[in-house]
């Protein structure tokens, strides 16, 4: 009996087929995440059209330092994810379990920082609703930029948040050794979904802080 | 005794935690069938307050929540899941010879996932209820709601990760599973229309969640990001409402017609006519489908230009139902047809889905719409199609596969009888409201001018006749667990791969992975064999 065949699950016929499966299944899934936060984004999109004044004045309340070094963090966090898949490929378990920590000290550390702009915008009233305070002739539809910047990173960061769940996850699943060179799709499919929450956040770096 | 999926546990956790997709497919009948009988009380009350032109049983306030309850029960928490979580569920694995779905834990908890979304659903429909309407249209989801809209919007939302769920597992399945020779097309039509629809599932739903997350924003900050007065633009929840919400309509479309490709080969012996065709069309089905949503907004000030690309869509869109339907029409020339229980359901589907179809085109007339838009003509056409398309598809299968899940045979003259019975109950309840709203009666009123009434006491009597068709299998389907006779594995000398193996199944569906040699219906061989023997 191959060595690998104890993760075969009873409906499978062979590991490949099992691996095939959770990879499609995992892809499948993005598709559906692409299409969630594409609501959103055409909100953004419409509403930029209809007020880019706005729009603009409203990000000029962001601060882009802390977004590009937010943006740093994230994007450090996609490289160390990818070197624990590395890792895995290789069969170097305590590697393995490195590089997932410290992907989600990063992930963290952006958690943190989206904390403080948060609280940032909260002391400014910047906050949607009624205690929303904005400066100048476009305070209602800068409104309408804070509520979907603040919709829009709040999904992501729950995103983040449900990534680094599912790290904790991988990495008990590897201290049991469950990761082998010939079998790790925890540790791919994990990688693959955090470099899916990276790239949403490619997009709304620049939409959010950058066009002005 | 033999042992199946059903008596190899009795216990309720066995049930609770079984990752067995026959047992999830039970699951899924059970509370579906519960949810269809809540969303058809509403009805009743809805038809009985429409006997007279007085607003006499309910008040205007009671009414608004009545439909809605009506619309939003028998939308997500019974069409939507209704053949893909029952049936396909069921039978997809076994169509393709496989033991079980790819992700049989994912499974099970869409189950959980459908019954939490249901339950806050209910809840909100009783905790004060709902009077948007099932399409949550904002400004009567935000600034003018009075109802539990973010209880009733949270349970959709759950619900519709059920189904994204489904959707996915089946996608995988039907890719990674299929048995030793069971090429793409030598596939059955069913498991080509379920694929077809699980990409709706997972390309739409997430975006109908998206909106809706936003409206229960709006409503709980206070904001306007659909509020005019604030900015924001109603048009916008519109279009990505129905961005899901028509491709929906083939979530529940597609899959019946799936049914009944399976259908009226078995009944009339024979190969489907133009296998081919009938397979892309729900894939064009699908991704056309994608493409016509501005058909909801010829009059809610969406461009003139963005109105006509839309009509012409969807009239595009009739072209591949039409193929299907023409299809099935030509399978059954020169068959030798039975007039089982469910070949009635099929040749019931087939004349109204017609209708329902050809009515559709008159909807996707700019000209036309604008003076049928929200009137009775649009409730009559959506029903020719969700309940005269999807029910009786849903219902010719539930007998047809009845024996395989059960393992006992139904009453043939009472499952005959009642399936003409909720034909002439369909018919009567909604063609006088094709009549009723080309008259001018707007939907969604609890009171109407008096010439109305005598097409409307038609339409509640038909009603009370198609409930009564609709008990009658709730009764004798009950009876037939009991006291039916045993069914034995193929009772209907199917060719189909689900019929190869026991009824009820073994846990494992098949003793041995089955090896395909042939293509599917193949009816013809199989009659040659019986003449050779
Ligand atoms: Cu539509």
């Amino acid at each position: 009996m191959h060595p690998e065949s104890r993760f075969l699950a009873h409906h499978f016929d062979s590991l490949e087929q099992q691996h095939e499966a959770a990879t499609m299944g995992m892809w499948l899934f993005l598709a559906t995440e692409i299409l969630f936060f594409g609501g959103m984004f055409t909100a953004y999109g419409v509403y930029r059209s209809f007020y880019p004044q706005a729009f603009v004045a409203a990000s000029h309340h962001l601060d882009v330092t802390i977004g590009t070094f937010n943006t740093g963090v994230l994007l450090t966090s996609s490289l160390t994810a990818a070197l624990a898949v590395h890792a895995a490929q290789a069969g170097r378990r305590r590697a393995v379990i490195g590089f997932l920590v410290a992907t989600m000290l990063l992930g963290a550390t952006f958690l943190g920082v989206k904390g403080f702009e948060y609280h940032h915008k909260f002391v400014e009233s910047l906050i949607p609703g009624h205690g929303f305070v904005f400066p100048g002739p476009h305070a209602r539809h800068a409104e309408l930029f804070f509520s979907l910047y603040f919709v829009m990173t709040a999904f992501h960061a729950l995103h983040i948040l449900i990534g680094l769940g599912v790290m904790a996850y991988v990495i008990v699943l590897t201290r049991r050794g469950q990761v082998t060179p010939e079998h790790h799709p925890s540790v791919e499919l994990t990688g693959l979904y955090w470099h899916f929450v990276d790239i949403i956040w490619v997009f709304l770096f620049p939409l959010l802080y950058l066009i002005r | 005794m033999k042992s199946h999926y059903l008596n190899e546990d009795y216990s309720v956790r066995s049930w609770l935690l079984t990752t067995d997709h026959k047992r999830i497919g039970i699951l899924f009948l059970l509370s579906i069938t519960l949810f269809f009988i809540l969303g058809g009380a509403a009805a009743v009350a809805v038809r009985l307050e429409l006997l007279t032109p007085e607003g006499d049983l309910v008040s205007a306030e009671a009414y608004n929540r009545l439909f809605t309850a009506h619309g939003v029960i028998m939308v997500f928490f019974f069409l939507i899941p209704s053949i893909p979580s029952v049936l396909g569920n069921f039978f997809i694995p076994m169509m393709i010879g496989a033991r079980d779905l790819a992700f049989p834990r994912l499974n099970l908890l869409s189950w959980y996932l459908y019954m939490a979304g249901g339950l806050l659903g209910l809840s909100a429909i009783v905790g004060g209820g709902i009077d948007t309407g099932w399409t949550f249209y904002t400004p009567y989801s935000s600034v003018f709601a009075n109802g539990q809209v973010i209880l009733a919007a949270t349970g959709v939302f759950i619900a519709g990760f059920s189904s994204i769920l489904t959707g996915l597992n089946f996608i995988v399945t039907i890719h990674t599973m299929r048995a030793p020779g069971l090429t793409w097309f030598r596939l059955p039509l069913f498991v080509w229309a379920h694929y077809a629809t699980s990409f709706i599932q997972v390309l739409g739903t997430p975006v109908v969640a998206s909106v809706i997350a936003l409206v229960g924003i709006e409503r709980l900050f206070g904001v306007g990001l659909f509020d005019p007065a604030l900015g924001g633009d109603p048009l916008l929840f519109q279009h990505l409402f129905w961005f899901y919400s028509h491709p929906a309509v083939y979530i529940m479309i597609l899959p019946a017609m799936g049914v009944i490709s399976e259908l009226v080969t078995c009944f009339s012996r024979k190969r489907i006519f133009g296998y081919e065709f009938v397979a892309y069309s729900s894939i064009a089905i699908a991704a056309v489908g994608f493409l016509v949503w501005g058909h909801h907004m010829f009059v809610s000030g969406q461009s003139m230009y963005a109105g006509m690309v839309f009509s012409f869509l969807s009239f595009l869109v009739a072209i591949p139902s039409a193929v299907k339907t023409f299809n099935w029409t030509a399978t059954l020339h020169k068959g030798s047809i039975s007039f089982a229980t469910p070949m009635i359901y099929t040749l019931g589907f087939l004349g109204l889905f017609a209708i329902g179809g050809l009515t559709g085109l008159f909807l996707a007339c700019l000209g036309v719409d604008v003076h049928v838009h929200d009137t009775y003509f649009v409730v009559a056409h959506f029903h020719y199609i969700m309940v005269g398309g999807t029910v009786m598809a849903y219902l010719g299968g539930i007998h047809f596969w009845w024996p395989k899940m059960t393992g006992r045979l139904y009453p043939e003259f009472w499952g005959r009888l009642s399936a003409m019975v909720i034909f002439i109950g369909f018919n009567l309840t909604f063609f006088p409201q094709f009549l009723l709203g080309y008259m001018g009666m707007p939907r969604r009123y609890y009171a109407y001018p008096g010439e109305f009434q005598v097409l409307n006491v038609m339409s509640t009597a038909g009603a009370s006749i198609l409930g009564f068709g609709y008990l009658m299998p709730l009764c004798y389907l009950l009876w037939s667990l009991k006291y039916g006779a045993e069914a034995g594995p193929n009772p209907w000398k199917s060719v189909g791969l689900e019929w190869q193996t026991e009824s009820p199944p073994v846990v494992q569906n098949f003793e041995t992975t089955p090896e395909v040699t042939q293509e599917a219906y193949a009816y013809d061989a199989q009659e040659a064999e019986a003449d050779a023997s």
